[in-house]
């Protein structure tokens, strides 16, 4: 027995450390897909492609709702007085500033005159109201939050503005909703 | 409970069992001979009480889950069908659903009773803290339950709840995607909280298991606070603990079918009745009673935290509503090293005493809170209401402790017992009619 013990690696060290890095090497490979299945699947990554709508019907002052990726987007056509109203409006009324002119848009050529932002309240994902009250463009029912005309947050609990999602003009009448890309 | 066992098989049956499998021999140490406090009250039969919701519970969700089908196209749908045309089917949902309220309600008292009679203190730290897991596992099967109908305030919730999770700087839009397995809520997240809504009350039988573990290892707690000292403290749990937790089990069972037949929907609401529908947030996204309190810490937090004099964000407003919501569940693990006295039951401390009526009335005024808009007056309200809450538990509870005076304790439960006897004029304890069995 004792002529064995010596200082080298024996055959029961190696079963060891080989037995443990097989064994860490599963856990890895049992956990990897394990997690990666709780993503969004293909269908869902496939059905978040680009939508496209005809903006053509909406007037001044009114604002339709897209659905992209699940999630509903507001398209909202500004009326001149609420424009002027967003353009005034002082740096201090809001909580994540932003020039109006970064978040008014329009197709090339054409006079920017459209909001573009996502409906969910940037605080827990409510859709806001839309209210029309010279600056004041969203309410959200849940917590109280206000936005501008433009989806700048002034008050209540949410941290950021509405973000813009990607979107482009292909025409004047046609928006593209999931991309920047003509 | 260490000590021998007194349990005895007389049937040949039962001697072959003992042998091999002792089950029958755990039951009888557990629930028959196990020794309990002589004084405990009607506040002790709420764990029995428990431990019934949660078999409730699993019976009725199994049949339920029967008649229901969790794809977001026919869900509320399902329900429907389930309430109107399966047998008895409106029965088994409401009992469900009123169950999950009435687990709630009588885990707040289990709670309470726990703060009042100082449950968590040493040695039952860890007892203290399974009760924690349990109660927060019991919130999140509760809340994906919530979820399955899919109506309109299941679908809000559902949205509401897992943007929590976006709060995490950087990682937390990735998170909330992995969560809801999709973009948005949708027929993903419905089939996989529906998947974990049948698996967490087995997970929580798990815990219970543990939790009536470490009872039996410490013993149980009774209103004086002083721990069990001989055989005159204690009585055998079969039959005087059977019966007095059978006796409550059963009031609480007629209040429960009060409800379940006359006012099954008085604890739900009425938007739950509309299918889900993704453009559409209800008028006041309001989270079910028993989280009311959360929801009001949740939306005080309406300011961003900030590096003084600067405008640095540290904090923004919706991170720091979520870890303070958090937050008020995290502070209760930490209970039994931020309570410092070592009295455990508050009928010996007349300071805290007063301190833990009005922290029960401000955990309902949170509650009623949480019920109100988030605008005007309710705001600071909440503010108010949430600071005192934690002002409670991170500055009340362990400052008392140095220099609150305890009144006199009795010597030991049969001397409270016998004074409170001779006080209240009663004639005789009986003293040798209740010989425990064990102990020792």
């Amino acid at each position: 027995m004792s002529e064995h013990t010596h200082d080298d690696a024996t055959r029961r060290d190696f079963l060891y450390i080989a037995t443990g890095a097989a064994g860490a090497v599963a856990v890895a490979g049992i956990a990897w897909p394990l997690v990666s299945q709780m993503g969004p699947n293909a269908r869902e990554q496939a059905a978040g492609a680009p939508v496209e709508i005809d903006v053509s019907e909406i007037e001044a002052g009114q604002l339709i709702t897209v659905i992209w990726r699940g999630a509903p987007y507001f398209v909202r056509k500004l009326t001149e007085v609420e424009i002027k109203a967003a353009d005034d409006a002082q740096q201090s009324e809001f909580r994540d500033f932003q020039p109006a002119n970064e978040r008014i848009a329009a197709a090339e050529g054409a006079t920017p005159q459209w909001a573009i932002v996502a409906a969910n309240c940037t605080h827990l994902g409510c859709v806001p109201t839309k209210v029309d009250t010279g600056l004041n463009g969203w309410v959200c029912p849940c917590h109280g939050s206000i936005f501008d005309v433009t989806g700048r947050v002034i008050k209540g609990p949410a941290p950021i503005n509405l973000p813009l999602p990607p979107f482009v003009f292909a025409s004047e009448d046609t928006l593209i909703i999931g991309t920047d890309q003509a | 409970m260490s000590g021998h066992s007194t349990y005895n098989p007389t049937s040949g049956f039962g001697k072959f069992m003992d042998k091999r499998l002792p089950l029958a021999r755990l039951v009888h140490d557990s629930f028959v001979s196990y020794p309990v406090p002589r004084n405990l009250n009607a506040f002790y039969t709420f764990g029995a009480i428990l431990m019934i919701m949660l078999v409730s519970q699993i019976i009725t969700g199994v049949v339920i889950a029967m008649h229901y089908t969790a794809d977001a196209g026919i869900a509320f749908e399902s329900v429907q069908l389930l309430r109107r045309d399966v047998s008895y089917g409106g029965l088994l949902q409401n009992w469900h659903a009123v169950g999950a309220s009435m687990f709630f309600v009588a885990v707040y008292v289990h709670i309470f009773r726990g703060l009042y009679y100082g449950s968590y203190k040493e040695p039952r730290e860890v007892l203290w803290i399974l009760g924690v897991i349990i109660y927060l596992l019991m919130m999140a099967t509760a809340f994906m339950g919530y979820v399955l109908p899919w109506g309109q305030m299941s679908y809000w919730g559902a949205q509401v709840i897992t943007s929590f999770f976006s709060a995490i700087p950087l990682v937390g839009e990735t998170i909330r995607e992995y969560l809801l397995g999709g973009y948005s809520v949708g027929n993903a997240t419905l089939n996989r909280f529906f998947s974990l809504h049948y698996l967490l009350p087995f997970m929580i039988a798990g815990i219970v298991i543990l939790h009536v573990w470490t009872l039996h290892v410490t013993g149980q707690t009774n209103p004086t606070g002083v721990e069990v000292k001989s055989k005159q403290d204690v009585l055998p749990f079969t039959p005087y603990a059977t019966i007095k937790d059978a006796f409550f089990v059963v009031l609480f069972m007629m209040v429960m079918c009060y409800f379940v037949f006359f006012l099954p929907d008085y604890l739900g609401h009425a938007d739950n009745y509309i299918p889900a529908d993704p453009l559409k947030t209800p008028a006041h996204i309001v989270p079910e009673w028993y989280f009311l309190p959360f929801y009001a810490i949740l939306r005080a937090i309406d300011f961003n935290i900030v590096v003084p004099f600067t405008e640095i964000v540290l904090i923004d407003s919706k991170l720091g509503g979520v870890l303070a919501m958090f937050g008020a569940i995290v502070v209760l693990f930490f209970v039994p090293w931020l309570d410092t006295s070592d009295v455990r039951s508050t009928n010996y401390r007349p300071m805290y005493k007063i301190f833990f009526w009005l922290f029960v009335i401000n955990s309902i005024f949170l509650g009623y809170l949480g019920s109100r808009p988030a605008e005007g007056i309710w705001i600071p309200l909440m503010k108010a209401s949430t600071f005192w809450y934690f002002f409670h538990f991170l500055v009340i509870m362990p400052a008392l402790g140095f220099f609150e005076k305890p009144l006199a304790r009795p010597a030991s439960i049969t001397d409270a017992v016998l004074a409170k006897a001779s006080n209240s004029g009663a004639s005789q304890i009986e003293g040798t009619a209740a010989e425990p069995n064990t102990k020792g």
